[in-house]
């Protein structure tokens, strides 16, 4: 069934949409990421256009992050207090983000730092989590019981000052790491039009040492926050979110995450990591390969209408 | 000297009027119509095609050209500003290195002629009269100067033919029928991709490799009911549209919640 999209200004077929949507909404119930990542390619690839893509994208991805979200909170997995000092870092990093994003794009050098950011990112956090997850399971299987790094295991980051308590979390930790990582994943969300999931949540993980059990709620208030936020400037700034497109996007994107979430809770959390791991890791080879091989074409035509 | 410069101006400017006064004489007159001067845009849109038919009007003593009448229809869309990049190899990896403006330049661009351009008329004067994609004027920006390049010009050639291969710039030299020696007609195929707004169509007819006459008609794109709502209000209202569709993000994520809850 064909559909005209009033703002992306192409027909597309309504069914490949949902499926799109359902499809990545599947893997982001799984793991507990955005999905975002996956969606704005696929979009792209479907003949959306790239700024249309990544505007209505955030707001799909704002819709799966606030149903779950919810369930994590009635399951009192979120740390309100780490996604505030989160959020307080993330913001100050989207603005730093918009402006480098608008600085290279006059550069003409975007799609260069798009891909090279992919590749940097991807391949090295998800070689780390795959890595990860397939030492897990060799213990696991080797009969050693997954020894977990919790207390006593106090790095560098842990010295700092500025100390708060996280009571959700049952952590005490200085505030500063906190908001560093909260700019690091704004910046890197707005050059690079997704939610950042992916690498917050390792990043809770193996750095500041958060429980399991609030990483993945807490990483939604933050994705769900951000997202809401960027769908409102590109509303304003761009006028380049599609609602036709969000909301065939949502649909499909809620629907699957919910089967994913229930899929992946009977996947054991090694295994869910070395998945997601490859998933990363496979994005990230084939943005490499992408930039490493001669291009079919070498030239690209880009419309500048409307400034930059 | 000084008084035989006019009369020597004046004999010139007779001698290149000439061939214009004979054409004149002539008097074909060329009209046209078009069979939607209004593409509307609905939810179920997937492109449209439109056929533009016309005759050439001629006084009943003229006798009719020794090769027949040619006729070159340029359609152009509305006009945006696009850049050309080309990458190059740099640090083993491909970089955008060198990149041109054009500006102003029809979004949609297609010249439809009844045989080859190259057989109706020489090169100079398809140049003049901007017939064919090679010819028509695509302004760039060359450092601070703004003016076209030759037709060769790698930026240029890749600009249409990107522009080619994505439908919206297209040469066809046989999609103009003369179903009678006066009466024609050609098809305007508009893939969904065309960007809504006012196209122009050129018509010009030729006859032994000069022009004789030339005419010009417009249609329109505009999108209707809700897509036309949406349109507006995403541009208008910005601030409204944002929230919009921020409530329904959260409305959507919401309804999931409970629709699935476990209990």
């Amino acid at each position: 069934m064909q559909l005209y999209l009033p703002i992306a200004d192409i027909p597309v077929n309504v069914f490949l949409i949902l499926a799109m949507g359902a499809a990545v909404g599947f893997v982001s119930g799984m793991f507990g990421i955005g999905g975002g990542f996956l969606m704005t390619p696929l979009l792209i690839f479907v003949g959306i256009a790239p700024a249309v893509a990544v505007a209505s994208v955030a707001s799909h991805i704002a819709a799966s992050s606030f149903s779950g979200a919810l369930s994590y909170w009635r399951k009192r997995a979120i740390d309100p207090m780490l996604a505030l000092i989160l959020l307080s870092g993330g913001i100050v990093g989207t603005t730093l983000g918009v402006w480098t994003f608008t600085l290279l794009r006059s550069l003409g050098q975007l799609d260069l730092m798009i891909a090279l950011s992919y590749v940097v990112l991807l391949t090295s956090v998800g070689a780390a989590m795959f890595w990860e997850g397939l030492r897990a399971m060799l213990r696991a299987r080797g009969g050693n019981p997954v020894p977990l790094r919790r207390s006593g295991s106090h790095g560098w980051i842990h010295g700092l000052p500025l100390k708060v308590r996280f009571k959700r979390s049952k952590i005490y930790l200085s505030a500063i790491p906190v908001v560093v990582i909260g700019l690091i994943i704004g910046f890197i969300g707005a050059i690079m039009g997704i939610g950042g999931g992916f690498i917050l949540v390792p990043m809770l993980i193996y750095v500041l040492r958060v429980p399991t059990a609030t990483v993945i709620g807490t990483s939604m208030v933050l994705t769900l926050v951000t997202m809401t936020f960027a769908t409102m400037l590109h509303a304003v700034t761009n006028h380049l979110v599609d609602v036709v497109l969000a909301l065939i996007l949502m649909t499909g994107g809620v629907t699957g995450a919910q089967f994913g979430a229930r899929a992946g809770q009977r996947i054991r959390g090694d295994h869910l990591r070395l998945l997601l791991g490859l998933l990363i890791l496979a994005v990230g080879v084939r943005f490499a390969i992408e930039l490493g091989i001669r291009p079919t074409d070498l030239y690209t035509v880009r419309e500048t209408t409307g400034g930059v | 000297m000084s008084a035989r410069a006019p009369r020597l101006a004046i004999g010139l400017a007779l001698m290149f009027c000439a061939p214009f006064l004979a054409e004149d004489a002539r008097a074909e007159r060329l009209i046209v119509s078009v069979s939607n001067h209004r593409v509307t845009v609905t939810p179920n849109y997937s492109g449209e095609e439109l056929v533009l038919f016309g005759s050439v009007e001629r006084d009943s003593n003229a006798p009719l050209p020794r090769t027949g009448y040619d006729l070159v229809v340029t359609v152009s869309g509305p006009r945006i500003d696009m850049v050309t990049r080309r990458k190059e190899r740099r640090f083993g990896i491909w970089v955008n290195t060198d990149s041109r403006q054009f500006l102003k330049v029809p979004a949609y661009l297609a010249a439809f002629s009844n045989r080859p351009l190259d057989k109706i008329a020489a090169v100079d004067v398809l140049r003049r009269q901007q017939l064919g994609l090679k010819n028509v004027l695509l302004t760039q920006r060359v450092g601070t100067d703004y003016a076209d390049v030759v037709a060769s010009d790698p930026f240029r050639s890749a600009f249409i033919r990107l522009r080619n291969e994505q439908g919206l710039y297209r040469e066809n030299t046989s999609a103009v029928t003369f179903l009678t020696p006066t009466l024609f007609r050609t098809s305007i195929p508009l893939p969904a991709e065309v960007p809504i707004g006012t196209y122009h169509i050129g018509i010009k007819l030729l006859a032994d490799g000069a022009l004789v006459t030339k005419t010009d008609t417009a249609f329109e794109i505009v999108k209707v009911g809700f897509e036309q709502f949406v349109a507006t209000a995403a541009r208008q209202h910005s601030i409204f549209y944002g929230i919009a569709t921020a409530c329904m993000a959260l409305m959507t994520g919401w309804m999931a919640s409970i629709v699935f809850r476990k209990d």
